[in-house]
């Protein structure tokens, strides 16, 4: 399946949704309250969030008074490059040997990510090895090893409790020995409030670069499309605590509409790297501004 | 992210100008809602939930008369709060029990909504009213979700009923014959995580319905979920008719708007709240603490409740004799450390003190650690020491250090610490054990 059609069917229920409430809002008739009152509606429904909203639509209102729209139509092509500009990120080019280290909430598909992660970069010819620093879980190693299998790659793991910072350590040692070019990371889900979870996933970062200074180690948080504005905050604090390079965006196959992520665009300006759109081990494919909103309106 | 602290502040800034002692006005009412409708959007209510209950608010409050003691601010927030414990239900709705044994609770929920933690939470609480609850594994797909809930349900002290990969709807017929035949008065059927539009999936939860009939069919929802758990409660709620709700992580920062828009779609009760990853981490479900929550406002009363779990009357009494007498000790103080610990956390306690929890974001917070350390320094004490901590000199002080692991600076610390906390008790009681009455429970 092409790429294009993939995320189209991942996001075609959120554009279902939203696109019913835009083409209500664009086929208004003039450029009066109303339209704009509908068309904030469905950013707000869309988890665009308050801020990224109200910033969009200034900006679209502005937009229209320079180029002196008069029609929705016109309009709704302005928010739509708004909306694109906001969300364009380069795609990541990877120096190897390559690290990644997932991290984020409870439940938002860290594993799963990995799982497929690991599919992608073995398609692509690399050797890759996983590190299961997810030691309080329960079976989350099991799970990891599962994934392994079936995405034919080795996976390091300890017993449940183990210092997640020491199995990372035996999967750089174990990379360096046999040559690896991809080392990736999963941990265990930790709310970004708790300090000491945090401190935890510090000291992992810590052993990556003291370990393998010179490979390219980047930091993705995992997260749930489904998930309200308490993703903006979730961004915030992860960023600041282990300078996180880009977001995933998992389970863009439900109804959610994933618009969070332009409220952290808005606000943090963390760029989406991978969005998740199935279960499958290649339902995970490079985010698209132009794709992402194309399917959205 | 210019989060939105407190909505009383930010009422208190609205009408700062106004001294008005009559009647709401139109206006204000207006200003008001606009406020309020940002507070509950940022908290993730659903939109079409935030505009009926502005619309309702609105009407409620316009000519309403300002009470006596409150200032407009607060009246707008009075209305607001007591609207949404109303909306969300008044009173906390206990978990339905079958007539015919066993009972039989049905989870279900999206995928890493928290489902097969919350089957643990629920056999430690069910445990402690008396239940004895078999967990039987009806996730066949998610790799290694079975084992996952064998570890949860070793960690509670019952059983895991499991049939491999199989038919979920076989697994649980056997598994409820299995807990008639072996004691169990309870059954927790564990199912998979599923999007609410994959129809098959859908599908197979009707048919465990149909064969098991539960008592209770139980959605698990994160509470971090944002607009979308509307469309999320509402289908799994037509498709399966569900009695309850359980919302899931919230001792993260996140509002839990979600609670409130899944009620108002529903109907159905929420029933409890997950907080925490341990098994004892589970509460009953409290609308007014909820909308205290999603105002911004923190949770007071789960705070309180929590210190009263953790110390007993007999316990509180014992200790308030003691600080009349003056009669406190290090073991007594030994015995107050654990209790603090019994509460929980201390860092998620403070994060739950209104206004006090966001500002101290980013601020260092208390290490869990140091209190570990300053119960090994008075453990590597003589029960004589800890009564008497005058005795202990220089040699005294240089043992304990190296048989706590801690140093001599830090031993010195704590007992300098428990002077001035026995100083501070002392000058307490001649203020007056009054005040301290009120604070019976509080660990100090």
């Amino acid at each position: 399946m092409g790429f294009f059609q993939k995320i189209a069917e991942g996001i075609k229920k959120t554009k279902d949704a939203f696109s019913k409430k835009l083409f209500f809002a664009f086929s208004a008739r003039a450029l009066d309250d109303e339209f704009y009152d509908s068309l904030e509606e469905a950013l707000l429904t869309a988890d665009v969030g308050v801020t990224a909203t109200e910033n969009l639509i200034e900006e679209l209102k502005d937009e229209i008074f320079k180029q002196k729209v008069k029609k929705p139509e016109d309009a709704r092509e302005i928010l739509r490059q708004l909306m694109i500009e906001d969300i364009d990120f380069d795609i990541p080019q990877y120096d190897y040997p390559l690290v990644i280290l997932l991290s984020g909430v409870n439940g938002v598909g860290k594993t799963t990510a990995i799982g497929k992660l690991a599919h992608m970069f073995k398609q692509q010819g690399k050797s890759v090895v996983v590190a299961a620093a997810d030691t309080f879980r329960a079976a989350a190693s099991e799970q990891l090893e599962v994934w392994g299998q079936r995405a034919g790659v080795r996976v390091i793991r300890h017993n449940e409790g183990a210092d997640p910072a020491a199995v990372v350590f035996d999967a750089i040692s174990s990379a360096k020995a046999r040559g690896n070019d991809v080392i990736l990371i999963d941990t265990a889900g930790r709310l970004h409030n708790k300090k000491n979870l945090m401190a935890e996933l510090q000291k992992i970062c810590r052993v990556v670069e003291r370990e393998l200074p010179e490979a390219d180690f980047r930091k993705f948080l995992v997260l749930d499309a489904t998930t309200g504005q308490n993703a903006v905050s979730q961004a915030q604090i992860f960023s600041e605590d282990i300078e996180t390079d880009g977001i995933i965006l998992t389970k863009l196959d439900g109804t959610a509409k994933g618009g969070v992520v332009l409220a952290i665009s808005d606000e943090i300006g963390l760029p989406v790297v991978y969005v998740g759109v199935g279960e499958k081990i290649d339902d995970l494919i490079p985010f698209d501004a132009t794709d992402f909103i194309n399917a959205l309106l | 992210m210019a989060l939105f602290e407190n909505l009383s502040d930010r009422m208190n800034h609205i009408f700062s100008k106004l001294r008005n002692r009559g009647k709401l006005t139109e206006l204000e009412i207006k200003q008001a809602m606009r406020e309020i409708r940002v507070a509950l959007l940022e908290a993730d209510v659903n939109y079409a939930v935030v505009k009926d209950f502005t619309a309702k608010v609105s009407e409620k409050a316009l000519g309403e008369d300002i009470l006596k003691s409150l200032t407009p601010a607060q009246q707008i927030v009075k209305i607001v709060n007591d609207e949404l414990i109303a909306l969300m239900g008044s009173t906390h709705q206990k978990l339905m029990v079958s007539d015919k044994q066993p009972t039989v609770y049905m989870m279900c929920g999206l995928q890493g909504a928290g489902k097969t933690t919350m089957c643990g939470k629920l056999v430690a609480y069910l445990k402690k009213q008396g239940k004895k609850t078999l967990l039987v594994a009806c996730d066949v797909y998610r790799p290694a979700a079975i084992q996952q809930l064998k570890v949860v349900a070793g960690k509670v002290g019952t059983e895991c009923f499991e049939m491999g990969q199989i038919k979920p709807v076989k697994i649980a017929e056997e598994g409820i014959k299995y807990a008639l035949k072996n004691g169990y008065d309870t059954v927790i059927i564990d199912t998979a995580g599923r999007l609410h539009i994959d129809e098959t999936l859908m599908d197979e939860l009707v048919a465990l319905k149909k064969a098991v009939k539960p008592t209770e069919i139980l959605l698990v929802v994160d509470s971090m979920t944002g607009q979308d758990a509307v469309t999320v409660a509402d289908t799994f709620n037509k498709t399966l008719d569900i009695t309850g709700v359980i919302m899931t992580k919230l001792d993260g920062d996140t509002r839990g708007g979600a609670a409130l828009s899944i009620k108002a779609v529903t109907g159905k009760p929420i029933k409890f709240n997950g907080t925490g990853e341990k098994p004892d981490d589970i509460e009953p479900f409290h609308p007014e603490r909820m909308a205290s929550r999603i105002l911004g406002m923190g949770d007071v009363l789960t705070l309180i409740e929590k210190a009263q779990d953790a110390i007993s009357q007999e316990e509180a009494i014992k200790l308030s004799k003691k600080l009349k007498e003056n009669s406190f000790t290090l073991e007594d103080y030994l015995q107050q450390l654990d209790s603090m610990k019994k509460m929980g956390n201390i860092n998620d306690m403070i994060a739950m003190i209104p206004g006090l929890g966001s500002k101290l974001k980013g601020t260092p917070q208390i290490d869990e650690k140091q209190i570990a350390h300053t119960k090994a320094i008075i453990l590597s004490m003589t029960p004589q020491e800890r009564r008497n901590p005058d005795i202990i000199k220089a040699s005294r002080r240089k043992r304990i250090a190296a048989g706590s692991g801690t140093t001599i600076q830090e031993v010195n610390q704590l007992l300098k610490q428990f002077e001035m906390m026995k100083d501070m008790m002392a000058r307490m009681q001649k203020g007056g054990l009054r005040g301290l009455r009120g604070l019976k429970g509080l660990p100090f």
